[in-house]
């Protein structure tokens, strides 16, 4: 479909603005001023809407369809977090407000959710405390290891590793990289799936800062070795980071603080419901143990005797600002009333059937695929197409196979560590039928990569494009549509 | 396959002397594992670098792989008709998509590396 | 509330299918040891119940104060048409466009996007957007340091103070010098900026209009450092751009900005939008997703996510940047709300708070002991500088339904008579005049 700037008709217009009520006139000299208009395309309100329309129906969300992206928990988004971060009590507040004289009595009721999701948060992960203001898991790491070098800048210590797994998110070594750490890649035991302890040992040393770990790690397993780990790591004075993206298989089974984990994140947009967005807006909050606590990042929402809450400003030991004013607060915002809706019981509920749901279709598919690590998975679980592969059909062309079934995808070639690595996620929103559903087509795709290769090479053939040439975009480098002369 | 004119690292370079000038590219192997190269960050000229240091990146559409440098030298050029035609690795792997030369380098360095046959044998061993 | 669809039976059934008796052993992985100590959450509840919560907890804030706070936080208006087009759940309830396939929608509109933020800025290349215009400072910042191989920034006193702290949280553990010139209300020191310049220098960041309003043209500070090989930084105000001179035309090496003005609601600070464009030249140190336009098989234009090669889930320890979710959503808003407005309309809101600021200025300078910060060309902000503590003025004026603007004792304790005023074109004649008479009121009676 064309792009929107084609469409343009000059001299027309959509939106119509106010009439003017004050005097009118340009007060800046006409050296400060662009050479020409910023050529925005001229449409009626109705083309505007047709355009969105259009693009909104060559797009496939989790309203669409089954979406097994692995270690993305696209879970059912409630319509009712959409109704409360609507109200317009939060959605026309102002951020500066709590800087006016007594502001923050300006924005009680923002700052009670802000401190009811914080002291969630830490009974879910065991933690003590949490800040809110990373803005996306990614960011909640980068804020960890800011308060991982905080913590050991302010003991004196002079650590410069950080040792991250091999099957990590590739965020987790960008973060401790940006944080201004060597990073150490650690193996993963290629017989149990999990983190090769006797590995850790003799690469853990003085100089190490932290270890990263993902539990269930990114094969979906649980390494029951964690207690361990931690002790392991803390003998030498190095903290553990845990990166929560998979936190949704282990709601009420088991929290990160009990073990001794230092710093974790929370991936808000995966594990409380929060849509996805597109690609974001998320939220990643970090939460910490008491000992690092003063390095949380400024401000702190805090609770008063008198049940009011406030801004706490004055905290010498804090990393500073990662966020701009409280991090992403409307995605907060959805995320407790997530947790307020469904309560301790309905939390237990969602790890225990993505659980279920995911052990289900893995022992579906075992036979069909290839599975690297048998053994109970949590969330997801990752297969292998090796076994097709060898036939000339790659992770790639079963994924396009599935689109022609109507299914979103699975994350394919990650983890790393995994060849051909097809990484599904269920969720516990989908029902048994969903799932019937994709297990039926995965079988029919493994059996016609037996007979009919080539028609799964040929995938998709149900959507507008079929395989968009990636080298020609890396190489042609179009990242705008060109402006007409004149 | 591997030529024999030239010496080889584990990590798939290759390293051909001509008079006092060492040419460096990546074998036909490591072409064929990235598949479509979209993009080549080359050293600069004059630039020092030490053996099995990082000296270029190559991109494909799904991966990156640094290039190390095969022998400590100096580089005094690098291959920029690459800037516009990084494919030109993919087709002529061995002559026409060199990466870079290197100058004042140790010929027994070179020496020492991998030859043709040794090569390919460490490729099996991988697989 | 639980969104659990199975029921009792087909959970069943499918521990049936696992030759597991109940979901416990799956979960006999974990140590006895490690089982949670505590779980005390409160009991679930209906979804009525929940809206009800919220709805008096969002009575509890006063958002429907008159606003005049800015700061890089705009009350602009936003159409009916962008909470509409951005309420499809194919859009909200997608991931980040792996599967081209099946994401053309969202990958059609970064590009666009993308098209609407270089043709804004002037700039060749903008990305898919980052979390908000303070990170995207930081990540301008990485870039210019990268691009250089040097290891110090200059900070022109004129940029926000809230970005300049999460430029040295960000930093912290990292070898970089900032230098700060000089912060005092108006514009650029040129000399003081000059002198601060030193051949380790990798880039100068500046804002326009500065956070105290005052609009400049950054064309002889680019020459400058241009000659010295130092990139310029700019941190622009979108809706500002209507008018002004673009970074693109000052010759400015990298972008950045707040995107929130673009119809993203204030929500007490986010989700906002940054957004960040840069040159041909340094498109590969550029952070985050970039949307490219391709052919398919069959020789169709397609999209895609590209150069994704410099991207964490790649190059991980060596990537440009860790981002991985950007803000896609508010991305789509920003390019909805700039459709509807489009060419003409976007100008003509920008002149139209322009126009306002002007008569805003005009009314507070009137009043008896009031100061304007003047003689310096402005967008729709501008100081006023009371005889009284701001803060506190404020505080007054807020039990007469207004914000009257952001009181700058906060960040500078110096400035604590300082009120940086803000018009948007959602303030009315009515609201300035009432905005004036309450302040004499307080001030003069």
């Amino acid at each position: 479909m064309a792009v929107i700037f084609d469409k343009s008709v000059p001299g027309r217009h959509g939106v119509s603005l106010p009439a003017c009520d004050v005097p009118e006139g340009l007060e800046i000299p006409a050296a400060l001023l662009r050479q020409s208009d910023a050529a925005l395309p001229e449409l009626s309100e109705l083309d505007v809407v047709r355009h969105f329309t259009e693009l909104s129906r060559r797009n496939f969300g989790v309203d669409t369809g089954f979406y097994p992206l692995g270690s993305c928990t696209m879970k059912y988004n409630p319509k009712a977090l959409e109704a409360v971060a609507a109200l317009e009590g939060f959605s026309d507040l102002h951020p500066f407000l709590p800087q006016l004289r007594h502001g923050g009595m300006l924005t009680q009721g923002a700052l009670q959710v802000l401190y009811e999701l914080e002291k969630a948060l830490c009974e879910i992960g065991g933690m003590e405390a949490f800040t809110l203001h990373p803005m996306a898991g990614a960011h909640g790491e980068l804020t960890g290891m800011m308060l991982i070098a905080a913590y050991h800048r302010h003991k004196g210590n002079r650590k410069t590793e950080v040792l991250i797994p091999d099957e990590a998110h590739g965020t987790n070594p960008s973060s401790a990289a940006i944080a201004g750490y060597t990073v150490r890649p650690m193996p993963t035991n290629t017989r149990t799936g999990m983190l090769d302890v006797v590995a850790l040992e003799s690469m853990l040393s003085d100089n190490t800062a932290a270890i990263m770990l993902t539990n269930p790690n990114t094969l979906g397993i649980f390494n029951r070795d964690i207690e361990r780990v931690v002790e392991i790591a803390h003998a030498r004075d190095a903290l553990v980071y845990y990166d929560g993206a998979n936190l949704n298989a282990i709601l009420g089974k088991f929290r990160p603080g009990d073990v001794g984990i230092d710093v974790m994140h929370i991936n808000l947009h995966k594990t409380f419901a929060t849509p996805h967005g597109g690609g974001g807006p998320g939220a990643g909050p970090v939460g910490v143990r008491a000992n690092l606590e003063p390095f949380l990042p400024v401000s702190r929402v805090v609770k008063r005797a008198d049940n009011t809450f406030s801004l706490d400003y004055n905290r010498p030991l804090s990393i500073g600002y990662v966020s701009p004013f409280y991090g992403n607060f409307s995605i907060c915002l959805r995320a407790y009333a997530y947790i307020v809706l469904l309560g301790a019981q309905g939390l237990i509920e969602v790890g225990e059937n993505a659980v279920l749901n995911a052990n289900y279709a893995m022992h579906a598919l075992k036979d069909a695929f290839e599975l690297p690590y048998d053994t109970v998975c949590m969330h997801e679980f990752v297969l292998s197409a090796r076994r097709q592969a060898e036939r000339g059909v790659h992770a790639v062309d079963i994924a396009k196979a599935l689109i022609d079934r109507g299914f979103h995808p699975p994350t394919v070639y990650f983890p790393l560590i995994v060849k051909e690595a097809l990484m599904i996620e269920p969720t516990e929103t989908e029902s048994k039928e969903t799932l019937d559903a994709f297990i039926a087509a995965m079988r029919a795709i493994a059996e016609q990569a037996e007979h009919d290769p080539d028609v799964l090479r040929q995938a998709p053939r149900t959507t507008p494009v079929n395989r968009p040439d990636e080298t020609r975009a890396a190489k042609a480098k179009d990242f705008r549509f060109p402006e007409k002369a004149g | 396959m591997t030529p024999d004119d030239r010496k080889y690292t584990k990590s798939h370079e290759w390293i051909k002397v001509e008079d006092d000038i060492a040419v460096v590219g990546i074998t036909d192997h490591a072409q064929e594992a990235l598949g479509d190269i979209t993009f080549v960050e080359l050293p600069s000229a004059g630039e020092s670098v030490e053996a099995g240091t990082e000296c270029a990146v190559i991109e494909s559409v799904k991966a990156a792989s640094d290039i190390l440098a095969p022998v400590a030298g100096e580089v005094s050029e690098a291959n920029t008709t690459l800037d516009d035609s990084p494919e030109m690795i993919n087709e002529s792997v061995y002559e026409d998509g060199w990466i870079f030369k290197l100058r004042n380098f140790d010929e027994a360095e070179v020496e020492a590396l991998l030859d043709a046959d040794q090569y390919e044998a460490s490729l099996e061993k991988d697989d | 509330m639980s969104y659990v669809a199975n029921t009792a039976e087909q959970r069943a059934a499918m521990l049936d299918a696992c030759r597991a008796k109940s979901v416990a052993d799956f979960f006999s992985v974990i140590p006895e040891s490690a089982r949670p100590r505590s779980f005390a959450l409160p009991p679930p509840k209906s979804e009525m119940e929940t809206l009800e919560r919220f709805r008096q907890l969002a009575t509890r804030n006063y958002s429907h104060l008159t606003c005049f706070l800015g700061g890089g936080i705009y009350d602009h208006y936003i159409p009916a048409a962008v909470d509409a087009l951005a309420s499809r759940s194919e859009f909200y309830t997608a991931y980040t466009p792996y599967q081209p396939e099946l994401s053309q929608g969202t990958l059609q509109a970064i590009y666009e996007y993308q098209t609407d933020i270089c043709r804004l800025t002037g700039m060749d290349v903008a990305n898919a957007s980052l979390y908000d215009g303070g990170t995207a400072l930081c990540e301008a910042c990485q870039m210019a340091l990268h691009a250089t191989g040097r290891s110090r920034v200059v900070l022109d006193g004129g940029i926000s103070p809230v970005y300049r702290t999460m430029l040295d949280s960000y930093t912290a553990n990292l070898s970089i010098e900032f230098f700060q010139t000089e912060i005092a209300p108006g514009p650029t020191n040129r000399a003081a900026l000059y002198e601060a310049l030193d051949d380790r220098t990798a880039a100068v960041i500046l804002q326009n209009p500065n956070f105290f309003g005052v609009a400049d043209d950054f064309s002889d500070i680019v020459r400058h450092c241009r000659e010295r090989g130092i990139r310029t930084i700019v941190s622009v105000y979108p809706t500002a751009l209507a008018l002004l001179k673009t970074p693109g035309e000052m010759g400015v090496d990298i972008a950045v900005g707040e995107g929130q003005p673009l119809g993203i609601p204030l929500a007490f600070g986010g989700p906002y939008l940054g957004f960040l464009a840069t040159t041909d030249k340094l498109v590969r140190r550029m952070p985050g997703r970039l949307v490219g336009r391709t052919v398919d098989r069959q020789g169709r234009e397609a999209f895609v996510l590209t150069l994704q090669a410099r991207e964490q889930h790649i190059r991980r320890e060596k990537s440009t940047s860790n981002i991985c979710t950007n803000e896609g959503l508010c991305a789509l808003r920003a390019h909805i709300y700039l459709s509807l407005l489009g060419k003409k309309g976007f100008k003509d809101l920008a002149a139209l708070c322009h126009a306002k600021a002007r008569y805003a200025r005009d009314r507070l300078r009137a009043i008896p002991g009031v100061e304007i910060l003047d003689g310096h060309p402005f967008f729709n902000e501008f100081i006023a500088r009371l005889p009284m503590d701001a803060s506190e003025a404020a505080g007054q004026l807020v039990e007469q339904g207004l914000a009257p603007g952001l009181p700058l004792g906060r960040f500078y304790p110096n400035m604590a008579r300082l009120l940086l005023v803000a018009v948007t074109e959602k303030r009315t004649k009515r609201d300035i005049g009432m905005l004036a008479e309450s302040l004499d009121a307080i001030l003069n009676q």
